[in-house]
């Protein structure tokens, strides 16, 4: 069982503000989630790799090339918050 | 004839012969989507004169002669995947308004190969669920009972194709996504091997199991969508070389079909189970043979799944700060808290949920007892796979054990809502291919509701798994009456 002290801490890391009954609310959603998740300590994994991937490509290098992209996606990409100058306009940090 | 009810290869007669247009195709999509979706809020974005403006170019290509599979075929696409200078929502208030500056490359190539994209389809927000109710925008609703739920998280899109608001969908697939909202809407669901389909331009959620894929009204569609969207991209370095199109026939003889014997347990609607047993009936006669196989691990698919997704999505979403683009918080003290807010405001439940899981599992002290033990877990998982696809070239089983549940039944109970994945989350944690398709319907409450079947395949076996599907189609049809 989570305690709310445990949920506190999870959504500081998370970067998520809940609301004091979102906390209760997520707590105990999360607790029985993780009390069914508790079934894989059944499994006795001390010998098995864990997987990384099930693509089974190796080594899927590509050329470490600069290659031009359409201007226009890019203004428009950078358009969508606030800007100044051309730059993206963030919050003030210190 | 309404020609939005007609599927790709119909359409594409009439289209070579010059008896319909591109055009009136699309017109006849747009009327559909404006006569139904008030009901189905199954569209989410409308493109109306992009559409218009690309079925008269495909009208164009068609007259000078041009030939192509999908050429002047209006489609849907969920809303999880960019398409140019259109808005896209994840079906997240975290998005509100974006505008996506460039085309997946499923877009773009269904953009080359002359299809016309009608609009944008809701979803659960982000993908997280199994029956679109988790949608910043309302759910969507079932065609089939309008009290239901389409499945998820690709509802809108099964929906769409079910009340032929389209010819084809796109969908996504992170644990059954595809295929639980074609089972529960009665259309075909194409969740191809990971690594088969370019993932670029998908907001990402869980990316080690994420696909793209089409939801049809034939398996034939299926076939002929994956044509031209799988293939190596180098904008996603973990698609793979190599020919993917798959070749259509009907020739059964000899495959060994495996019924997973844990897949056939309490908790499936007897019913669901007679109708597979049909199919495999019919692929019998066709000459497929069958034999039991075990895939022992089966049981621990759902606690694997539901650490590792949480945890891929925790890190996926954690780039929705509020700075650049999407929902900004107001009157915010500092950076810390203008981050949390922005989050805590901007994602709704589920997705809060998931990222708590996800950031809980990857935390100091409990990394390895719950992720790395996942990660193991499944390596025993995709042994199972391994195993069974020694013995046998696919696997048959249920989508769903059960047909479409109601609207609110199960939204209260984040843990119930995650076992109905049991029969699909396998495959997507393997990273190999399965198929969903219609086997019947089954009387609920006095309306008459869609059940499906699986076909699950090892990747590089494109071609028999749609040998087998073409023979279930041809055997065992839906009638689905033209509902809404």
């Amino acid at each position: 069982m989570l305690t709310t002290e445990q949920i506190k801490h999870i959504a500081n890391l998370a970067r998520l503000e809940l609301t004091a009954e979102e906390e209760t609310k997520y707590g105990q959603q999360l607790s029985a989630v993780l009390d069914y998740v508790d079934k894989l300590s059944e499994v006795n994994t001390d010998k098995v790799l864990i997987t990384s991937q099930t693509g089974g490509l190796v080594n899927a290098w590509r050329g470490d090339e600069v290659k031009p992209w359409d201007e226009a996606e890019v203004k428009v990409a950078l358009a969508q918050g606030e800007t100044a100058d051309g730059q993206v306009k963030v919050k003030r940090v210190l | 004839m309404e020609l939005n009810r007609l599927n790709i290869q119909e359409a594409r007669v009439k289209l070579d012969s010059g008896e319909i247009t591109a055009r009136e195709l699309t017109e006849a999509c747009l009327e559909q989507i404006a006569a139904t979706n008030e009901r189905l809020n199954a569209v989410l974005t409308l493109c109306t004169e992009t559409a218009r403006a690309e079925a008269d170019e495909a009208d164009k290509r068609l007259k000078a002669g041009e030939r192509l599979p999908l050429l002047g075929i209006p489609y849907l696409c969920k809303d999880n995947i960019m398409a140019k200078n259109i808005r896209v929502t994840a079906a997240s208030k975290i998005l509100e308004d974006y505008i996506a500056p460039y085309d997946a490359t499923v877009i773009k190539k269904l953009k080359e190969a002359g299809a016309i994209l009608l609009g944008k389809t809701n979803l659960d927000e982000f993908a997280h669920g199994a029956s679109t109710e988790n949608s910043a925008y309302g759910p969507t609703k079932n065609p089939w009972d309008l009290s239901r739920v389409p499945g998820g998280s690709s509802g809108g899109s099964g929906a769409a194709v079910a009340a032929d608001l389209c010819i084809f969908a796109l969908g996504s697939d992170t644990g059954g996504s595809i295929r639980y909202p074609a089972a529960f809407c009665g259309v075909v669901g194409y969740k191809s091997a990971y690594g088969a389909v370019s993932r670029s331009g998908l907001l990402s959620m869980t990316s080690s199991t994420d696909v793209i894929g089409p939801l049809t009204k034939t398996v034939a569609d299926a076939a002929i969508v994956y044509n031209v969207i799988a293939g190596f991209d180098e904008l996603d370095a973990t698609t793979y070389q190599g020919d993917r199109k798959v070749e259509l026939n009907s020739d059964v003889k000899g495959l060994r079909i495996g019924l997973p014997k844990e897949y056939f347990v309490a908790g499936l609607d007897p019913e669901v189970k007679k109708s597979i047993d049909k199919v495999k009936e019919e692929l019998e006669k066709a000459g497929a043979t069958f034999g039991e196989v075990s895939l022992p691990y089966t049981d621990y698919g759902i606690p694997v799944y539901y650490i590792i997704t949480p945890s891929e999505v925790s890190s996926n979403l954690a780039r929705f700060d509020g700075i650049a683009w999407g929902f900004k918080a107001q009157e915010t003290k500092d950076l810390q808290d203008f981050y949390k807010k922005s989050r805590g405001q901007g994602f709704g439940p589920e997705a809060k949920r998931r990222i708590m899981l996800g950031t809980f599992a990857l935390s100091a002290g409990y990394f390895d007892a719950y992720y790395k033990k996942a990660q193991a877990v499944r390596t025993l998982i995709c042994q199972d796979f391994e195993n069974a696809f020694k013995d046998f070239d696919l696997l048959l089983t249920p989508t769903a054990p059960h047909p479409a549940f109601k609207i609110g039944e199960k939204n209260n109970d984040p843990l119930a809502m995650y076992l109905e994945d049991i029969y699909v989350t396998g495959a997507s944690l393997a990273g190999v291919q399965a198929i969903s398709i219609p086997t019947g319907l089954v009387e609920k409450d006095g309306v008459m509701l869609p059940i499906a079947g699986q076909l699950i395949a090892p990747r590089n076996s494109e071609n028999k798994l749609f040998r087998a599907a073409m023979v279930w189609e041809d055997k065992i049809k839906i009638n689905k009456t033209n509902f809404i």
